[in-house]
């Protein structure tokens, strides 16, 4: 039976340190705020106010040929509800090139958190403290694991919110109402962001225990968002497509890494270890 | 409650071609105030370390408050109260949260935790910048603070690495203070890490020394005093125009090694305290006029320097 109390207790302290620390603040806020908030903002209002017999989306519809022409027929029967071409790019846009951006925040969110966590715990000389309290190996890890993923997730469901009502908002006069959410979007959500949050965690587990700085030790973590990347660029190359069948195999992949990499982390995870390389 | 409130066997623990504790063998009494004495290097934390579990021993056997560390090591530290040798303070939170959160990995109970983390504040002159973040704490403050961790869950023993390093000399007085109502009054344990052999000899019931791993000497000061054969110092008051006098009957004295004076003193030197009644003796027979015979106590810096400088030879 775990100690819930001491689990919570980590998990209040690791979030109340981060939130006091500009250097892992400032790239939580900026990079959703770019992302999931900035860049849809600016987008929709573009594709918004944009004269659909505008030469632009005449070109920009000829040199994407290809990529509409291969789409899926689930997506293109969606495409062929709407009336305007800018209509569908929009649609394509919001639908088929953020959700593989998206994914990137839990990830990195996670990874930020995780590095301050563990390492950033032992670059402050907090970690000792910790090692001695009557909690055990197990309750440690677990507390350890939380605040990250938690964050990670929270983040990504927040900012899913935030990147939604822009979208809405922004495009409204276009698009008459939601348009970023079904089934692929929920499973994305539901199942694939807590498993990415999982992943970045997993990640700086391995990482920070060879490292002994938070710098040094989101450098080497940041390796994990690239599978995120290779997604995002399989998407813009038309190579995958957001569906509820890629979210949900993209889910289980990402979950098969983080148990793997989690259950490694509790293997070698040893009080014992840690404070002999204090 | 057992009366060994450590016991160690044969404590033995390698960090690869390195001996840092050496087949220690040790017993600490409950209610004692244990000093444990050594260089940077001597072994005086993996040795803590060994004896709250958070690191696993090579070889030998402990029990501590009657629990072996390695397999008991939560319920042990639940007992325990360690002042590590750095602070370890979240400096980014304030006193109260540093205290909250550890009164809540420690299993305080919930009713009492804001009672107990005012009240230590209190204690240790805190309480008026509880609420300010650590980080803009002095050096002095920051060490009361974590002594302050130590003591928060009243633990049947205390690991204290150093309490006084970086303290004012008020300060200093008030966790002495401190230290020894924890062990008089409340009857808890102290076990005592320190390079300071003024605090050691002031505070410590007995002590050990260590070098390199291995434990040298244990005793009380005097005890100590006497296992290294430490020469005995003693004061002679006589009469100053007597004073050459003097000294001129004890030089001959195969016992005595050292003489110092002063205008009316005679500091002496000698190997073996049954010197004493000759060197007297010789002063009688020389008509010198002893006012008062005063020994100077054979400190704790002595010894350690004595043991330091065997072990050198050896």
């Amino acid at each position: 039976m775990m100690n819930g109390r001491a689990i919570r207790a980590i998990v209040r302290k690791d979030l109340k340190v981060v939130l006091q620390s500009k250097a892992v603040l400032i790239p939580l806020i900026m990079v959703p705020l770019i992302l999931l908030v900035i860049i849809p903002a600016v987008g929709g209002l573009l594709l918004a106010n944009t004269d659909p017999s505008s030469p632009a989306i005449t070109d920009f519809r000829r040199e994407t040929g290809a990529f509409f022409d291969n789409l899926p027929g689930t997506i293109n029967d969606r495409l062929q509800q709407y009336d305007s071409e800018v209509q569908r790019i929009t649609y394509v846009v919001f639908n088929l090139y953020f959700p593989a951006m998206y994914l990137l925040l839990p990830t990195m969110v996670a990874n930020v958190i995780a590095a301050d966590s563990f390492a950033g715990e032992k670059e402050r000389k907090t970690l000792e403290a910790l090692i001695y309290t009557p909690t055990t190996d197990r309750e440690l890890y677990v507390a350890k694991l939380i605040s990250p993923w938690l964050a990670g997730v929270g983040v990504g469901w927040i900012g899913y919110i935030a990147f939604a009502l822009i979208v809405t908002l922004t495009t409204w006069s276009l698009m008459g109402g939601v348009f970023v959410f079904d089934l692929a979007w929920l499973l994305l959500i539901l199942w694939v962001t807590p498993a990415a949050a999982g992943i970045g965690l997993g990640a700086m587990v391995l990482v920070s225990s060879r490292v002994s700085t938070f710098q040094e030790a989101y450098q080497l973590g940041g390796v994990v968002v690239v599978p995120v990347l290779l997604l995002l660029f399989g998407q813009l190359g038309g190579v995958v497509y957001f569906s509820p069948l890629v979210a949900f195999v993209v889910g289980a992949i990402l979950w098969a890494i983080t148990v793997a990499l989690i259950v490694y982390g509790a293997r070698t995870f040893h009080r014992g270890e840690l404070m002999a390389r204090l | 409650m057992t009366s060994q409130a450590i016991q160690t066997q044969g404590l033995t623990r390698r960090f690869g071609a390195t001996t840092a504790v050496d087949h220690l063998s040790l017993t600490v009494e409950t209610g004692e105030i244990f000093g444990f004495l050594g260089h940077n290097g001597a072994g005086k934390t993996t040795t803590v370390r060994l004896l709250n579990g958070v690191l696993g021993a090579d070889g030998g056997d402990i029990r501590v408050l009657g629990l072996d560390p390695a397999a008991d090591g939560p319920k042990l530290r639940a007992r325990t109260g360690v002042l590590t040798e750095t602070p370890s303070l979240d400096e980014r939170l304030s006193a109260v949260d540093n205290l909250t959160i550890y009164a809540d990995l420690y299993a305080v109970p919930t009713g009492e935790v804001n009672g107990r983390v005012n009240g230590i504040l209190e204690t240790f002159g805190l309480a008026e910048r509880g609420r300010e973040k650590v980080g803009g704490y002095s050096k002095g403050m920051k060490q009361r603070l974590a002594l302050a961790r130590a003591f928060l869950h009243q633990p049947d023993l205390l690991f204290l690495d150093e309490p006084t390093a970086g303290l004012d000399p008020v300060a200093t007085q008030e966790v002495h203070d401190m230290i020894l109502h924890v062990s008089r009054e409340e009857g808890r344990t102290v076990f005592l890490c320190t390079h300071n052999l003024v605090e050691a000899q002031r505070l410590c019931h007995r002590v050990a020394v260590m070098e390199q791993g291995q434990m040298v000497a244990v005793g009380t000061p005097r005890e100590l005093a006497h296992t290294i054969g430490a020469d005995m110092r003693f004061t002679l008051e006589i009469a100053p125009d007597q004073v050459e006098t003097a000294r001129a009957a004890v030089i001959p004295l195969a016992a005595v090694s050292a003489v110092e004076t002063t205008d009316a003193e005679l500091t002496l030197t000698v190997n073996d305290r049954e010197a004493v009644p000759d060197l007297l003796a010789a002063l009688q027979a020389a008509h010198v006029r002893v006012y008062a015979v005063i020994p100077q106590q054979t400190s704790l810096e002595d010894i350690y320097m004595a043991l330091h400088r065997r072990k050198g030879q050896a």
